[in-house]
């Protein structure tokens, strides 16, 4: 009989995980943990599904019973019922067996509660006197993810790059209101706040150029005005060797400026128009603006448009329109009170596509 | 009710604010009222605590620079004093003595204003240095949580003004004895608030 | 003044309503303005799934659309599911306990004239500039941020209808410890009865933290204060602890008295007594005094530490073994008895299952960890909607029709209302079922609209049509009211010929003082016991027929809240710097609503007797 249960139990696990991860896209649902924080929350998902499938069962074969049998048509229409008062035994077998099924949720609760917050290992150092763990300083704005990496001093924005197989700590702060930093098949989310800095980990278990588009996908989860919808943000994980290169190329790219006598006439435009805000080079500390130094190599125009030299233009043309209330500029006030030529924009948009340090 | 029934000092009941249903009624709704009150100042309080000192960066002021525990002293006597006088007052009710109760309301409302005419010269000293409602959050905090209190004394002397003068012709009787009865319960609860203040907000100010 | 089957003008009638203190008008006042919010919500809802059919739909602009969502929530839960409470409260408590009225008349009636006028001034943002549009939780970054008036609108029209909400929970109190019958003791007290008053208690201690949070919105964006400007010292995280430790009991305050109802509504229709009554009472209580220990469940994404995450998610876990004693009761209720299927009892059968899933789906949360995926998703979403819609409206559209014959001495079309029901349960589960999966598989709430192609697109299709589908069942509802009121037909006494409590005893149409004597209560279930004993009249009586003394109607309540209706537009306006009329706006406001106070604390308003002689003329007696 035990070991029947036992079985049963097992079952309707298995068939739970089967039917979960049909559901939703490898890169974004957390019914596809890509790392070790979800994964966790994956199987707490999973252990308090069950027992709380276990509760509604025995509730339904009461229920189902209960209209079966008592209906009136069957009981007859004059008939009157015992008048029961209660049961001290019922009573406590219910209040005993969900007491025991809620401490079977509440010690993997509390143990991985600590777990997850512990970022101790932030301040590791080596005898160098180099962090030992990768740490990214997140900071939301209104509508798009700045990205700073303090220890190896660059900087960009809108898609995280992360090496895969460690943890990755995060600083995460909001600089006008409050945003949250979610994604979900990496792990669970927490809030930047405009109050204080909160920190956390998260791992990467893949790379995520075999993913779909190449990247995990992510989101703001906390309410932040209109375009909030919109800002997304994309995560590459690399393998550690490959993340080092990246790191060095973009230190690389020190000093890195758009000329305004350049020849090529994207970057004269980005020089007249762009370059106040917009930094190419990805070496440095936070900035105001979006930094577009790895612009080429990204997923997404502004976080969630094709990224193309259409998706671009479309972008610079219309940005209020696609998304509303975010701070760039309109285009004439971009172009001293006109609006770019075709030519201009398409070399422009050229220009952009050419900023890279993976290419 | 009744108004006609007249009533002498033996005839009177003991508690007259419970002696009808509305009565009954008015004090166990007070008590009740009162309850809600405790939480709205707790939460002033705790958002006070969280909020002392606090302010833009290089803030000149705190809870040391400016509070002076000898103002808030004499204040506390004043409130404290002004609660007892009013114990007096229901004391009068309840031997139906309308005169003595009239009188001891009225030096707990002169007690009251001394109090309140304290609080706004020492806000007023604030304001003249600076540390004003807008200045900062400690500010915010600091006049939002004592002047709550004040305006809950401000209501508290008006209550206790309006009974004086609309029963002065009528005299006690089982309609207005509740009134009066509740009217100094409300005193007595801005009196436990205004200790707390003190302890709170002056003294755990300025010690720590 | 003797009798309520006069004919009246029209204008007679509008002027006793505007003036009543009979708690059984206020009743039938608080469900007519409740239904008009909640029509007015539901239309939003219907926006919002409207807009998120599709991907990248354009039938509202982003900044429409918050503005929507805020006004949606804000409506369902303080416009709506509050006051159609009250409603039922003010129908049956009184009469469950054998009153002849609440223990304040003319605070009932202050308590809905301020909820009416808060109301109307929140929703009258949309044709003055915008609704508010931070969310109903109002976070305070975001709100202090909001360019338009609408903030302002949220945080002063709340206020208003708050302190209505306030006044009429310390009534309720006051009237259940009271204005009870003789031998009416606590634990002979209606289920009902006793979940009105936890809530009523949870509302005395629920509200002021909300009262002080929406002040300081009002100081911060109205008078420069500081209190969640972090450059200034502020903290945002202040606003977020006030709001749930009010927000959080909130969901009690709404979902206690849906129990209460319920609890009637299956000891009615099986034909017996509440199973396990008492341990029903003590876990009513338990949830009560939990629901103020678990706020920051809110908040396990905030940032407030592993300490404070793990006490929270234990104590919030622990609420799930009351409320499971309360489901495992009601089954147990109807196990043994002999059902009968009305549409209230269909309603009942179908809220077990429904909130059983919205139940689990809590615990589920509650386990910080997970939480961290589920927060701000579809899952959340998913989840109190489950609860609200799966306990609480179900409740209310069950007592709408269990309670319908006691207001209105008419019976709701059962026909129709089955099929209102079956229209309404299968859009609920089909609009909200599948949202628990958006969640999971990444969908955070509260966006405007989606890119296509990330697995979300059929999902939003289906939980829209299901959307249509609740719309449907709505509409049927209205059009069975309209059939009702149009046939006529007088329900009489004891309708349901299975009534249980007090207020089925009494003969209908109530009379207007309600209880010619005052019943003498020999047990839980009174007329039941009655009955089984054979008595016709329903009821013994614990005093022979005298004088009853009736509160005098009166128009200040009115007065009071329109003062303060006025006085927030001069507020609200007070910050701009071209309306030099607010400030006079503003004090003429307040002018009225203390002239009123004093004119009504100055007045001796002793009310009037029905004399003997007259009750013993009246028809509406007993025979």
């Amino acid at each position: 009989m035990k070991g029947l249960k036992k079985w049963r139990l097992f079952g309707l696990l298995a068939a739970l995980t089967i039917f979960l991860s049909g559901c939703g896209e490898e890169y974004l649902s957390t019914l596809t943990p890509g790392g070790t924080v979800a994964k966790e929350q994956y199987k707490l998902l999973l252990l308090t599904s069950v027992i709380m499938l276990l509760v509604i069962i025995v509730v339904v074969i009461i229920y189902v019973l209960v209209i079966v049998k008592f209906r009136r048509k069957k009981v007859g229409e004059n008939t009157i019922p015992k008048q029961v008062e209660g049961s001290h035994i019922l009573e406590i077998i219910w209040t005993a067996i969900p007491i025991v099924l809620l401490l079977i949720i509440a010690v993997p609760t509390v143990s991985l509660t600590y777990e997850l917050a512990d970022t101790k290992a932030m301040e590791a150092k080596d005898e160098n006197g180099n962090a030992t763990a990768v740490t990214v300083n997140v900071t939301a704005k209104l509508y798009w993810w700045e990205f700073e990496y303090p220890e190896q001093g660059i900087i960009t924005a809108q898609e995280l790059v992360v090496p895969t197989g460690e943890k990755v700590y995060f600083n995460l702060k909001a600089a006008d209101v409050k945003h949250s930093f979610w994604i979900p098949a990496i792990g669970g989310k927490l809030d930047t706040n405009v109050d204080n800095i909160n920190t956390f980990y998260l791992t990467f278990d893949k790379e995520s150029d075999s993913l779909k588009d190449g990247v995990f996908y992510g989101k703001c989860a906390e309410l932040c005005g209109p375009s909030h919808a919109l800002m997304d943000f994309k995560v590459k994980t690399l393998s550690k060797d490959n993340f080092d290169t990246w790191v060095k190329n973009m230190q690389a790219t020190k000093g890195k400026k758009a000329d305004k006598n350049s020849t090529d006439l994207g970057e004269q435009v980005f020089a007249n128009s762009c370059i106040s805000c917009h930094a190419v080079s990805g070496e440095g500390t936070a900035a105001i603006y979006p930094n577009l130094a790895t612009f080429g190599d990204r997923n997404r125009v502004a976080g969630f448009i094709e990224h193309s030299e259409e998706g671009i233009k479309d972008w610079i043309k219309n940005s209020q329109k696609l998304k509303p209330g975010n701070l760039m500029p309109v285009e004439k006030d971009l172009n001293k009170g006109k609006e770019f030529t075709d030519e201009e924009l398409d070399a422009l948009a050229a220009y952009l596509m050419g900023l890279s340090v993976e290419k | 009710m009744d108004l006609k029934t007249k009533f002498t000092p033996q005839s009177w009941p003991a508690h007259p604010e419970n002696a009808t249903l509305e009565g009954k009624n008015k004090t166990l709704g007070f008590w009740i009222f009162l309850g809600g009150e405790t939480v709205l100042f707790a939460t002033l309080f705790a958002t006070f605590l969280a909020l002392k000192n606090k302010g833009p960066n290089g803030m000149e002021f705190s809870t040391q620079s400016l509070f002076e525990l000898p103002l808030a002293f004499i204040m506390t006597m004043l409130l404290l004093t002004s609660s007892l006088t009013s114990v007096y007052a229901m004391y009068h009710m309840k031997n139906h003595n309308f005169k003595a109760m009239q009188a001891w309301i009225a030096v707990t409302v002169v007690l009251g204003l001394g109090f309140l005419g304290l609080e706004i010269y020492e806000f007023y000293h604030y304001v003249h240095l600076g540390f004003t409602f807008t200045q900062s959050a400690f500010g915010s905090s600091f006049y939002t949580l004592v002047g709550t209190h004040g305006l809950h004394v401000i209501i508290g002397l008006a209550w206790f003004i309006l009974l004086m003068l609309r029963n002065s012709k009528r005299g006690l009787n089982l309609y207005n004895a509740p009134k009066y009865y509740l009217a100094s319960l409300y005193w007595h609860f801005i009196d436990v608030v205004w200790v707390f203040i003190f302890t709170v907000v002056y003294l755990m100010g300025v010690l720590d | 003044m003797s009798s309520t089957a006069k004919k009246k003008g029209f204008g007679a009638t509008i002027w006793d309503y505007l003036t009543t203190v009979d708690h059984k008008k206020i009743a039938v006042l608080y469900l007519i303005a409740g239904t008009l919010f909640f029509v007015i919500g539901g239309i939003e809802a219907m926006l919002i799934r409207i807009q998120l059919a599709e991907p990248n739909n354009d039938f509202v602009s982003a900044g429409l659309f918050n503005e929507i969502i805020t006004m949606h929530g804000t409506t369902m839960i303080f416009l709506a599911a509050m006051p159609l409470l009250f409603a039922f409260m003010n129908a049956a408590v009184p009469l469950q306990i054998g009153a002849r009225d609440v223990a304040f008349p003319f605070l009932n009636s202050l308590g809905f004239w301020l909820f009416l006028f808060g109301g109307l001034f929140l929703n009258l943002s949309w044709f003055l500039g915008g609704a508010p549009d931070a969310g109903w939780t109002s976070y305070a970054s975001l709100s202090l941020a909001s360019p338009t008036h609408g903030i302002d609108f949220y945080a002063l029209g709340l206020q208003i209808s708050g302190a209505g909400t306030l006044i009429a929970g310390i009534n309720f109190l006051v009237t259940i410890i009271n204005m009870r019958a003789p031998g009416m003791t606590y634990m002979r007290m209606p289920l009902f009865t006793w979940t009105t008053f936890v809530a009523s208690a949870l509302i005395l201690f629920a509200f002021p933290p909300l009262t002080v949070g929406l002040f300081f919105m009002i100081f911060d964006r109205m008078f420069d204060a500081n209190f969640f400007d972090h450059l200034n010292g502020g903290n945002t995280i202040i606003w977020e602890h006030l709001f749930w430790i009010f927000g959080h009991p909130e969901v009690y305050i709404l979902v206690l008295p849906a129990f209460g109802l319920f609890s009637e509504i299956f000891a009615t229709f099986s034909r017996k007594r509440l199973f396990g009554y008492s341990s029903m009472v003590f876990a009513t209580i338990l949830i009560g005094f939990l629901g103020f220990m678990v706020w920051a469940h809110h908040m396990f994404t905030v940032g407030l530490g592993p300490t404070a995450n793990a006490i929270f998610a234990v104590a919030t876990m622990a609420i799930a073994v009351p409320t499971g004693m309360k489901v495992f009761n009601w089954l147990l209720t109807i196990w043994g008895g002999n059902i009968k299927v009305t549409t209230p009892m269909l309603y009942g059968l179908g809220f077990i299952p429904s909130f059983v899933a919205g139940g689990v789906t809590g615990v589920m949360q509650a386990s910080a960890p997970l939480d961290y995926q589920l927060h701000d998703s579809y899952f959340i979403v998913a989840h109190f909607h489950y609860v609200i819609v799966g306990g609480i409206v179900l409740a209310l559209f069950a007592a709408a029709h269990y309670y319908w014959p006691l207001m209105f001495n008419q019976m709701l079309n059962e026909t129709l209302g089955k099929i209102t029901f079956v229209f309404f349960f299968v859009g609920f589960h089909c609009t909200f079922f599948i949202q628990h999966f958006l969640g999971l598989m990444g969908m955070p709430r509260r966006v405007f609209t989606y890119q296509g192609d990330q697995g979300w697109d059929l999902f939003n299709y289906i939980s829209t049509i299901g959307a249509f589908l609740m719309a449907i069942g709505v509409i049927l509802l209205v059009v069975n009211v309209i059939i009702t009121a149009i046939k006529g037909e007088p329900a009489g006494r004891d309708p349901w010929k299975d009534g249980r409590t007090l207020e089925w005893a009494i003969p209908q149409p109530v009379p207007y003082y309600n209880f010619k004597q005052t019943p003498l209560v020999r047990g839980l279930d009174t007329f039941w016991i009655e009955k089984m004993e054979g008595n016709k009249e329903g009821m013994t009586y614990a005093e022979p027929i005298s004088d009853i003394h009736m509160p005098n109607n009166s128009f200040i309540p009115f007065m009071i809240s329109f003062g303060l209706f006025v006085a927030a537009f001069g507020a609200l306006y007070h910050q701009d710097a071209d309306k030099a009329w607010s400030l006079p706006v503003l004090i003429a406001g307040l002018a009225i609503t203390f002239l009123s106070m004093i004119v009504r604390s100055l007045k001796d308003d002793l009310g009037y007797h029905i004399h003997k002689e007259e009750l013993m003329n009246e028809k509406g007696g007993k025979k």
